[in-house]
């Protein structure tokens, strides 16, 4: 069993409606996804439309290069395999497995 | 009559919104953001004349409506801005959403409203309908009587908002103050910088080390612990308005409380009244004093956060009491002052203090003239029913062809 999340308090909170930078990391949403991007590697010709197109940083990007999907936080919208060059075709959405 | 409290002040002849601007440029915030509506015009009208004229740094935007206004005003106090306006009526209407969204942000806005009547009927004259309705915005209320109280209140709003970080209104009532030439001392603008200090908020969106999300949604899980957040600091607002009260007294010697008791300490019959109309009554109140009659008023300085427990312990000393409201809330039972002030007495009647009987006048509304003859027929009738005599209708209107 997970523990239960601790709630702050009114006297805990920061006052104002703030709320820290970065919280997103810690928040995974890519359980939401019903469709997931596979990316093919042997295809990819590294224009990176990919990267600059989706909306999740979920594109991993190493020394430059297009390394793969990161499934925690990808949603499976879908705009990276719309948007990969067609006649290059790197990303296809398939399925998730139940 | 106004009595010269500081030796460094100067005497001069100007309007109440001559010297909100005036207070606006001692203070210098660092943006003021407005849109023009009669009768506050003036006000970032002379402010934005003092911009141009290179007499204050702050940096002026003019927008397109009052959403706007308010909305930039946000936008830039989040940023970490001392920031300022000024509205009215119909511009103060516009700002709703935004009012909202500044007090639950926590942003110590301060602004300038002349009071004026809510359209329709289309009406630019001054009553407390803009004001009231705001009133649980969540915003600190200052109320002014004079052009002297329009001014010395700006000084001391922007320490006060930011102590609390709770936005702020100071407010007169539109043409009657806004418009009319008063003897104001103003204050040197040294004394005034010194006075205001300098805004320091903890944190700030421009602080790009600690950087956060502001006004993220908030659902079932940490709305309410936000809201409680506000109410508790509107709960715990009275002691810091008070203690900037204080320091603006021992620094340029002018007293200011959350109401003023005027022939209070024996009355057996008085009003509570807020804003210019309490001149008027308190003159009633000399005459009848000079006759014999116990007679006496309060008028409300700090409306929000309502210092309900202050004022039923002063009125729990009286036999009867009219509240005179420059609002009406349609509500079918009494306008807002009458229904705080009979809630606050309720509260502590439950603590064991007697009672007053209170009646509630609507009067003014749209500059409706209330005059010496007015007060002197509310007195005479608060003494009838001191006497024994029937309460007849709880709400009355008066001045008005029915």
């Amino acid at each position: 069993m997970k523990a239960e999340e601790h709630k702050l308090t009114a006297k805990e909170l920061p006052v104002g409606d703030i709320l820290e930078a970065g919280t997103a990391v810690a928040f995974k949403t890519g359980a939401w996804r019903s469709i997931r991007p596979v990316w093919n590697a042997q295809k990819c010709i590294q224009c990176m439309i990919c990267w600059i197109s989706c909306p999740d940083t979920s594109i991993i990007v190493k020394d430059g290069k297009v390394t793969g999907i990161n499934y925690d936080h990808c949603k499976g919208c879908g705009i990276c395999a719309v948007e990969c060059p067609k006649k290059v075709c790197a990303i296809t959405m398939e399925a998730e497995k139940k | 009559m106004i009595k010269t409290t500081y030796a460094k002040g100067k005497v001069v002849a100007k309007t109440g919104n001559e010297v909100m601007a005036e207070a606006m440029r001692q203070i210098a915030p660092d943006v003021v953001a407005a849109y023009p509506i009669t009768p506050a015009t003036e006000i970032v009208q002379i402010f934005s004349q003092f911009v141009a004229d290179g007499l204050v740094p702050t940096e002026f935007v003019a927008v397109e409506s009052e959403h706007s206004a308010m909305s930039a005003c946000i936008g830039a106090c989040a940023a970490g801005a001392r920031t300022m306006t000024g509205t009215s009526s119909q511009g103060l209407a516009l700002m709703w959403e935004m009012l909202y969204i500044a007090a639950g942000l926590r942003l110590p806005l301060v602004m300038a409203v002349i009071n004026r009547a809510l359209s329709a009927p289309i009406n630019i004259h001054g009553d407390q309908s803009d004001t009231m309705g705001a009133r649980d915005a969540g915003w600190i209320q200052i109320y002014s009587e004079n052009s002297q109280e329009a001014y010395d209140n700006m000084v001391q709003s922007t320490r006060i908002a930011e102590k609390l970080q709770l936005p702020t209104m100071i407010t007169t009532d539109g043409f009657i103050i806004s418009h009319c030439m008063e003897v104001v001392e103003i204050l040197p603008d040294e004394d005034v910088k010194k006075f205001a200090g300098e805004f320091k908020p903890e944190r700030y969106l421009l602080d790009i080390k600690r950087p956060y999300t502001l006004g993220a949604i908030d659902l079932q899980d940490y709305y309410f612990e936000h809201r409680f957040q506000l109410a508790d600091a509107m709960n715990n607002a009275i002691p810091v308005i008070l203690e900037v009260a204080q320091d603006f007294y021992k620094t340029f010697g002018r007293k200011y409380d959350l109401y003023e008791k005027y022939c209070m300490d024996d009355a057996e019959v008085a009003l509570v009244i807020i804003g210019s109309a309490a001149g008027t009554a308190k003159v009633v109140v000399d005459d009848l004093r000079s006759k014999g009659v116990k007679a006496g008023l309060i008028k409300i300085r700090v409306f929000r956060p309502f210092p309900a427990k202050q004022l039923a312990a002063d009125l729990a000393k009286l036999k009867v009491v009219a509240v005179m409201d420059r609002a009406d809330s349609c509500s079918g039972a009494g306008a807002p002052l009458y229904t705080d002030v009979t809630a606050a007495l309720y509260s502590n009647a439950n603590a064991g203090l007697p009672l007053p009987k209170v009646v509630d006048y609507v009067y003014g509304l749209g500059g409706r003239d209330i005059d010496l003859d007015h007060f002197h027929e509310v007195f005479a009738r608060l003494e009838k029913i001191k006497a024994g005599g029937p309460i007849g209708p709880v709400v009355e209107y008066i001045n008005v062809r029915k």
